[in-house]
């Protein structure tokens, strides 16, 4: 496939990704479904297959899942051109996505911290708790089912319960249990 | 001059980095190890191999770091950095969490178009997608511990983790509706009790 990008849409490309990062509560997959309106349906700039390559790739690889949006740009860089413009790409959403959350989250820690002390700022932290940590037992349940609560997935709940306990009652290394997942998949077995 | 009294020692030993090159390295091998997502790998090497920071520490946080908009392990890289070495530890520890990760992936998707239709490859993708949905199950489930003495007591703070695992793992309501409904009833309750015990 191959588009043409103007100074015009290279702008626009980066104030979209402004917006989205102010939007992005709860981590950059959750605008995943806008950027999809954004690149695919209203644009144009990537294929569908595309688009949900690079978000398979980012998830499978090692890092924050955030670089799924650098694979994009990439990906909208190598249609309008070659490397020099995918590097482009892969710059201007990457950029988009992290300055304002960044620098918003920096002010925001640096003055809670320095505010520690302030009932506010402890009742905020400490009353989170609870929430934060009850969320992160949900997002492993989520990952586990996906969108359905299908029998035939056993194996698959098998594999997450089992690894959970073994991170949770043991030392083990993540990366022997990670292998060991990759394996039994490789095999068929899930 | 009289000599400054050593500290009273902590009930843990702490740490902190020694450099910014230190911090670099740190997050680069955590953001390296981290499948299908890092937040696993950063509670056990930060808080239980390196002991950076307390588990109370870390869960209050990753409640910041969730709260704000923006890749939420992003944000604690950012935020643990600027904590040590403000500014300059903040981007250091961004970029730790980023530049190698991104290298990494650009090279699986260049060599992706290869292997795309391979079943095992697809199921080996399957097999690590489950065993990180139990890490990130795991982590939380050791992070119950930084909860015992939490202002709300035990039965409260019990109704609320529930709630919340009801509402967003079984329910599926927006994260959005949570963190504001249930969070900010839980943010009110705390700071009453917190003004009862000051």
């Amino acid at each position: 496939m191959s588009i043409t990008l103007g100074a015009a849409d290279w702008l626009s490309l980066f104030v979209h990704y402004l917006t989205l990062s102010l939007l992005a509560v709860g981590g950059a997959i959750t605008t995943a479904p806008d950027m999809h309106r954004y690149l695919v349906d209203e644009r144009a700039w990537l294929t569908d297959p595309q688009f949900s390559a690079s978000i398979a790739i980012a998830q499978a690889a090692p890092g924050p899942n955030v670089l799924f949006i650098a694979l994009l740009g990439w990906n909208v860089g190598l249609n309008a051109g070659g490397l020099p413009t995918a590097l482009l790409g892969m710059t201007v959403t990457m950029l988009g996505i992290m300055i304002p959350s960044t620098t918003l989250a920096y002010l925001a820690a640096r003055w809670g911290h320095e505010n520690r002390e302030l009932r506010v700022v402890r009742a905020f932290k400490q009353g989170m708790a609870p929430i934060v940590v009850a969320l992160l037992v949900a997002t492993g349940w989520i990952l586990a089912t996906g969108s359905s609560y299908d029998l035939g997935d056993w194996p698959v709940w098998a594999v997450a319960i089992v690894s959970a306990l073994l991170v949770w009652r043991t030392r083990l290394h993540l990366l022997w249990l990670l292998g060991a997942g990759a394996l039994i998949g490789w095999m068929g077995w899930l | 001059m009289p000599e400054a009294r050593p500290a009273a020692p902590e009930v843990l030993p702490r740490a902190r980095p020694e450099s910014l090159t230190d911090l670099f390295v740190s997050f680069t091998l955590l953001a390296l190890q981290g499948f299908g997502g890092v937040l696993a790998v950063v509670q056990r090497e930060l808080v239980e191999k390196k002991r950076w920071m307390t588990r109370e520490e870390f869960v209050e946080e990753w409640a910041v770091a969730q709260i704000m908009p923006g890749p939420n392990v992003v944000n604690l890289a950012l935020m643990i950095g600027g904590r040590y070495f403000g500014l300059r530890g903040a981007l250091v520890g961004l970029a730790g969490m980023l530049v190698v990760p991104l290298l990494v992936v650009l090279a699986l998707a260049l060599v992706y178009a290869q292997f795309a239709g391979n079943p095992n490859v697809a199921g080996a993708l399957r097999g690590m997608g489950a065993v990180a949905a139990g890490l990130i199950t795991a982590t939380g489930l050791k992070l119950v511990t930084a909860l015992r003495k939490h202002p709300l007591g035990k039965p409260l703070v019990a109704t609320f983790a529930i709630a919340t695992f009801a509402g967003v793992a079984l329910l599926r309501w927006p994260l959005a509706y949570v963190l504001l409904g249930l969070g900010g009833l839980a943010c009110v309750l705390t700071w009453r009790r917190l003004g009862g015990m000051a």
